[in-house]
């Protein structure tokens, strides 16, 4: 569904991204894992076009996407929910919900469909249903995040890029994430791309992964397999501890 | 009785003065908002209003709501044109080369006024008659109550644009952040272009509705442009009933200090106000915090 | 040590073989009607410099400096015309008087950034403005002010564009040096620290807020010197002079010339104060060409004349005999 090859990423001079090539499936949940800068998150924001890459190719169903603006990448089905949620605090919850269908209402789909998808996400974050009139910067630091996934949603991706859903957020949230990460996978065959420092609660959820090292791929296999790998363990695991949390 | 009469009027003429600044100021708002860009070439759009309605209406003899229409289409394209050509090439540009290229336009725009419309000044007549309707201890002239008609409805319709539409919610998540605005689709260029395309047409509306009271010139712009700015920074840059308020009490004050003291200083009022603004509230007077700025 | 050293050298050799330009270029006009002319390049070369301290080596906009020009202008012309003072003494005690001014506004205005500091200083410009025009018994309102004598000094009077000439460029010159010296020194390693980033600068251990208001001030008291000068060649003001326009006109000659550049100004002035004369031809087209080039200038030379084309500019100078200083 989702080829990455060879893609070289720069910030200024900072070469962040060397040679990285990945790919997913259709209705894979791919995580990747790997220390601070080591360049998770400038892989997605480079397939959403926020940072294009400046060599290697995209492609998205056989179509190349590079040199897209990133309301094209939306267009076609590929949305992002980026790191520190990034909801629009000043709005309501509800006009995040609608913005994030914001292309859907400028093309030819009727209103009443996105209604449908609107209740939706209420069904799928009630919290998000009780506090819709109010503005999203009152919300916490966990239904923040669930409003940015459920504005992700509204735009009916197929492919979802997820920054760090869990960073900051109690455990009993954390696991409420992951949660609607593997619903939205069974029920909507939704294709997830997941960036997350968690690693182990990552690896357990998907299906196969990839370890990065300063700007390149170091490791990849499936996940249960990542999960027992020595190095792995050793380097993001945390064997000795419950869990390593690098923030 | 005497001088309760004068206050009066005084109050009336600097109410619809400061409909006139809230309508200039809100412009500046919306783009400020949009791109953190102050516009100082916003007061060419509010002389291009009044310059495009005299010359709709007295050399292509149109009639006069015909003119209007024209002239604020006219006023938008000059304002898409400016932004297209001038601020949307002017990628990661510091706010000192933002003012430069702004005040460039602005003296650009006012250049090529001078040498298609001269440097005479034109006058349009009044929208409805010029009979003076007594209002209580004042009187008033039909052409004030266009003001505040237009005012009203223009500050009402921006108001349910941006809050009840997806295409002005779609600005205000710009305004907030637009990286997050492009990730949910926005194209935020697009939205750029169109804040400039809404001031410019607010700024020439406010050009044409005072033209008929105090004549238009290619030079007009540049006071009300400033006065219309000082609106928006009392107001805290709001889009909506702050810059409104602000515009208002501007409009009050000048208009009293000029009848009370002298109507020499009448301009100085605004800037002085300003300043004191600037120095002690630099958010405005009736920001919220940091949270809501459209 | 021995780099700075040599810096230094080269510093010197500028000045002096600017110096020497200056000096024989009224040879080149035959005291036609282009020394007129350059007597005023010299007051804005004054201007420009006194601004660029602030704008281009602090990064601070001032969109009133023509405020402070008036100033001094007006206050040297009421102090001799009026009251009969001699008129050097009158510059000195304007000059403190105006820098006095600047430093008690600069701190509340300073406070400011980007296009609120413009606003604020546009805003006072306006206001001082506003004051020439209409204070009528003390400035003669808007039909100006006459009378001013000329300065004089051991019985010569400066009379005439040949000694205007060298008595302005005279005192361009020395401010030339002295800004030299201070942008090289460790207050202009401060103001380029500011320039740079103001948090880095707080850090370094750099008294932000009181050197820019320094900065300004002294920014002030150069465009007051400025101002007498410009009242006592003139012998005539009048508020236009001094208005907003004239700001915006002083902002384009720094940022044509290049921001941070001492020799820039002088380019910039000299191409505005030239620009015109050479538009009269064009009459009212000069407004048109003026905010094109601003854009323009902006746009594609942010550097200003004396980074963005160094070779073809030295070509335009060297042709026009104002020498080798498109490196500076």
């Amino acid at each position: 569904m989702l080829k990455i090859k060879n893609i070289n990423t720069f910030y200024g001079k900072v070469h962040a991204l060397k040679n990285i090539s990945i790919h997913l499936k259709q209705g894979e949940i791919v995580t990747l894992i790997g220390a601070n800068g080591a360049g998770k998150t400038t892989i997605l924001n480079s397939i959403s076009a926020v940072t294009p890459p400046a060599t290697g190719q995209i492609h998205f169903d056989d179509q190349d996407i590079a040199g897209l603006g990133p309301d094209r990448i939306v267009k076609l089905g590929i949305c992002q929910v980026p790191e520190g949620r990034q909801v629009f605090k000043p709005l309501s919850v509800e006009d995040n919900l609608e913005l994030g269908a914001y292309l859907r209402y400028r093309g030819r789909e009727g209103r009443s469909a996105i209604r449908k998808d609107l209740d939706d996400m209420y069904a799928l974050f009630p919290r998000l249903h009780e506090r819709r009139k109010q503005a999203a910067g009152t919300l916490s630091g966990g239904e923040q995040q669930m409003l940015a996934m459920g504005r992700a949603l509204m735009a009916r991706p197929r492919l979802l890029l997820l920054d760090e859903p869990s960073m900051g957020l109690a455990p009993l949230v954390v696991q409420e994430i992951f949660r609607v990460i593997e619903q939205l996978r069974s029920e909507r065959g939704t294709t997830v791309l997941l960036v997350e420092q968690n690693a182990k609660a990552a690896l357990k959820m998907a299906d196969r992964g990839y370890v990065l090292e300063t700007g390149k791929v170091v490791l990849e296999g499936v996940a249960s397999e990542l999960l027992e790998n020595k190095e792995v363990q050793r380097a993001y695991l945390g064997k000795d501890k419950k869990e390593i949390w690098e923030r | 009785m005497h001088i309760g009469q004068q206050i009066a009027q005084y109050l009336l003429s600097g109410l619809s003065t400061g409909a006139i600044y809230a309508l200039i100021g809100v412009g500046f708002a919306i783009i400020h908002n949009a791109t953190g860009i102050i516009n100082f070439a916003q007061g060419e759009f509010v002389m291009l209003g009044g310059m495009f309605t005299v010359f709709f209406l007295t050399v292509l003899n149109l009639p006069l709501l015909v003119s209007v229409i024209l002239a604020i289409a006219a006023a938008t394209i000059v304002g898409v044109a400016f932004e297209r050509l001038a601020i949307r090439p002017m990628k990661n540009a510091s706010p000192i080369s933002l003012v430069i290229i702004t005040i460039g336009g602005s003296i650009l725009i006012r250049g090529i006024a001078m040498l298609v419309w001269g440097k005479d000044t034109h006058a349009i007549e009044t929208f409805s008659g010029n009979e003076p309707i007594q209002l209580g201890e004042a009187t008033i002239l039909p052409q004030h109550l266009w003001i505040f008609a237009v005012t009203t409805v223009v500050i009402i319709c921006s108001k349910l644009y941006f809050n009840y539409t997806i295409s002005g919610k779609a600005m205000r998540a710009c305004a907030y952040n637009s990286r997050a605005a492009g990730l949910v689709g926005i194209d935020v260029r697009r939205m750029v272009l169109f804040s400039f395309a809404i001031s410019s047409a607010m700024g020439s509306m406010a050009g044409i509705i005072i033209a008929p009271l105090t004549m238009t010139s290619y030079d007009v712009g540049v006071m009300l442009g400033l006065k219309g700015f000082c609106a928006a920074i009392i107001g805290g840059m709001s889009s909506g009933l702050g810059t409104v308020f602000g515009g208002v009490i501007l409009g009050i004050l000048e208009s009293l200090g000029a009848g009370i003291f002298s109507s020499g200083y009448k301009d100085a009022i605004a800037f002085i106000i300003l300043l004191i603004i600037l120095f002690i509230r630099p958010q405005g007077l009736f920001a919220k915090g940091d949270t809501e700025r459209v | 040590m021995t780099k700075s050293r040599s810096f230094l050298k080269h510093e010197m050799v500028k000045f002096i073989l600017f110096t020497i330009l200056i000096l024989f270029l009224p040879l080149a006009f035959k005291g036609g009607y282009l020394l007129n002319v350059f007597v005023f390049v010299g007051i804005h070369t004054l201007l420009a410099v006194a601004l660029n301290l602030l704008l281009g080596y602090a990064g601070q906009i001032s969109l009133g400096h023509a405020a402070f020009f008036g100033l001094g202008a007006y206050a040297s012309g009421i102090l001799t015309a009026t009251h009969g003072q001699n008129p050097w003494l009158a510059m000195a005690v304007v000059a403190a008087a105006v820098g006095t001014l600047a430093f008690i506004i600069g701190f509340p205005i300073l406070k400011l950034k980007g296009h609120y500091l413009a606003m604020a200083t546009l805003g006072f410009g306006i206001i001082v403005y506003i004051a020439f025009n209409e204070a009528v018994e003390l400035t003669g309102g808007p039909s100006g002010f006459s009378g001013i004598p000329n300065l004089s000094l051991g019985g010569v009077s400066f009379d005439t564009d040949f000694k205007n000439y060298y008595l302005i460029w005279g005192m361009t010159l020395v401010t030339i040096l002295l800004s030299l010296n201070l942008v090289n020194s460790r207050i202009g390693r401060g103001l380029r620290a500011i320039h740079d980033s103001e948090v880095a600068a707080r850090v370094m251990g750099v008294n932000v807020r009181f050197l820019k208001v320094q900065i300004f001030a002294l920014s002030a008291v150069i465009s007051s010197i400025a101002g007498s000068l410009y009242a006592h060649t003139m012998t005539f003001v009048s508020p236009t002079s001094f208005g907003f326009n004239f700001s915006v006109e002083l902002v384009t000659m720094v940022i044509i010339g290049g921001l941070g550049s001492i020799y820039g100004s002088f380019l910039g002035a000299a191409l505005l104060t030239l620009l015109p004369e050479i538009l009269r031809a064009f009459q009212d087209y000069d407004i048109v060409v003026y905010g094109l080039l601003l854009i323009f200038m902006t746009m594609f030379m942010p550097g200003g004349l004396v980074r963005g084309i160094p070779a073809l500019v030295g070509r335009i100078v060297m042709r026009s005999g104002a020498g080798s200083k498109a490196d500076a």
